[in-house]
């Protein structure tokens, strides 16, 4: 059974002081039941990745369910880190695919700022190896560290040649009002911030936000009577790595991308030249030229290469747009809710509604969901019938 | 009772030669300025991937370093406290490396 997404609804990304995790999940709830036309779907899937750790609050289904008005529904969350979001709609394609079920929304939902500083780096940090990662004071951003550090000296390549990723970031996200970080990246300025864990700077690391977006999915004859031009779901593939780094016989070949991308593309019949634009989980700029490797686009230690020209190669305009709507770099990264918001904006991105960031003709988008540093990868290609 | 031979653990050699120390290369490393909270104090602190001689790879927090550090430097690991569970629990100790005495 075909997929399609019927109905799509986000808050914006930011400090939500004032809004409990419980409110951003209904608020994007029901602007996608509001967008599909629907009162009712036959299940809920969330994905979120730190209630426990930052909210002190798990069964989030029960929870968001009866606040959406839909009693008794079977609801529940999907969890895989920062790929939450992305594994909680592969959870709720399957579901549609399958036939046994007609319609299903798709919550992804993260308050993270209900504690700061290093208590939630410490939240953080469940989803990296216990006992032999975060045991020994890493934390996701360090191990992206080592990461860039390594390719740095491997393929001999300096921080600066990582730039454009982070300037088209900002640019793309300046244009989109759910972005957390809307200021634009002066060339320059990436080899100033302060360093995290370096190389890994201010301007390389994507800011923690609070955020919820949300899919209404549902079969191909629905999405029909539902939606004038439905986007369909043709790919979808999830695909595993080792968790901790160094179980990885090389930590600079991102396999499960590598898998799930392949997975996903083989499935909706399309080479990477068919894609129109990417969504990558560009948490790191070292993240978004593994995963351009992994996927095909550049032999091993070439994938900085896209990031030339101040990012002109990957602008909506460009060869290969990137983060057009700012990717987790400026839209902000809100966790387990980013692999829905991924899902949200291509449908924005397909439907023409990209504003200043549309890519023009915009057919087939991927979008790309990572938990961990490649431990976790959700791939999903969204596409709409030719004009 | 059987008298101890020459193959016995009484004769065994006694000088320490050092190879049992785990010895590797710098994989990779980073400073680390905004840990976990139970590492706050330590920070900022270098984490490494060490390349173990017998080909393993290995998490760990360097230690002893008092020069400018790179990938490829030859260090060797050392028993060291970690962190403290909370303000009055335990000592958790663990391993680090430190750069090979030349």
């Amino acid at each position: 059974m075909g997929v399609s997404i019927v109905g799509a609804g986000m808050t914006p990304v930011r400090e939500h002081w004032s809004s409990g995790l419980d409110e951003l999940a209904v608020e994007a709830g029901a602007m996608a039941l509001r967008d599909a036309g629907l009162a009712q779907v036959d299940a809920l899937y969330i994905g979120n990745g730190y209630g426990g750790a930052f909210n002190r609050q798990a069964q989030l289904g029960s929870l968001l369910a009866a606040r959406l008005g839909m009693e008794q529904l079977e609801a529940y969350t999907c969890e895989a880190g920062d790929a939450s979001g992305g594994v909680a709609l592969r959870t709720g394609y399957l579901a549609v695919a399958a036939g046994d079920l007609r319609s299903v929304m798709v919550i992804g939902v993260e308050k993270a700022t209900d504690i700061v500083g290093a208590a939630r780096t410490t939240a953080r940090s469940i989803s990296l190896h216990a006992d032999s990662e975060s045991i020994n004071g890493a934390t996701l951003t360090a191990l992206a560290g080592l990461l860039m550090r390594r390719y740095m000296g491997q393929y001999e390549v300096n921080l600066s040649q990582f730039e454009g990723f982070s300037v088209n970031a900002h640019q793309n996200g300046s244009r989109n009002e759910f972005a957390m970080l809307r200021n634009q990246l002066r060339p320059g300025s990436f080899l100033q911030a302060p360093m995290i864990a370096d190389p890994v700077s201010l301007f390389d690391g994507a800011p923690d936000g609070d955020g919820a977006a949300a899919v209404v999915l549902a079969d191909s004859e629905l999405a029909a009577d539902l939606a004038p031009s439905p986007v369909s779901i043709i790919g979808s593939a999830v695909a595993t790595d080792s968790l901790a780094l160094q179980d990885r016989a090389d930590p600079l070949d991102l396999r499960a991308v590598r898998r799930s991308a392949a997975k996903s593309l083989e499935q909706a019949g399309l080479a990477i030249s068919d894609l129109s634009a990417l969504e990558l989980h560009d948490a790191y700029t070292v993240l978004t030229a593994l995963s351009l490797e992994a996927m095909g686009y550049s032999d091993p230690g070439k994938g900085w290469q896209w990031a030339r020209r101040e990012g002109a190669r990957i602008a909506p305009k460009g060869e290969l747009p990137l983060s057009t709507f700012g990717g987790l770099k400026s839209r902000g990264n809100p966790g387990g809710a980013t692999g829905v918001y991924q899902a949200v904006e291509a449908a924005r991105q397909l439907r023409g509604q990209a504003g200043e960031n549309q890519v023009e003709s915009a057919r087939n988008i991927l979008i790309q969901n990572i938990g961990g540093l490649g431990a976790t990868v959700a791939t999903h290609i969204l596409s709409v019938p030719a004009a | 009772m059987t008298q101890a031979g020459s193959d016995s653990p009484a004769a065994a050699k006694r000088e320490y030669d050092g190879a049992a120390v785990a010895r590797g290369t710098i994989y990779s490393y980073t400073l680390v300025q905004e840990p976990a909270a139970e590492f706050a104090a330590q920070a900022p602190f270098y984490l490494a991937l060490v390349e173990l001689d017998d080909g393993a790879l290995i998490t760990a927090q360097l230690t002893d370093i008092d020069a400018a550090v790179s990938i490829g430097d030859r260090v060797e690991m050392v028993t060291r406290k970690l962190t403290t569970d909370g303000d009055r629990g335990m000592i958790i100790y663990g391993y680090k490396f430190r750069p090979v005495m030349t």
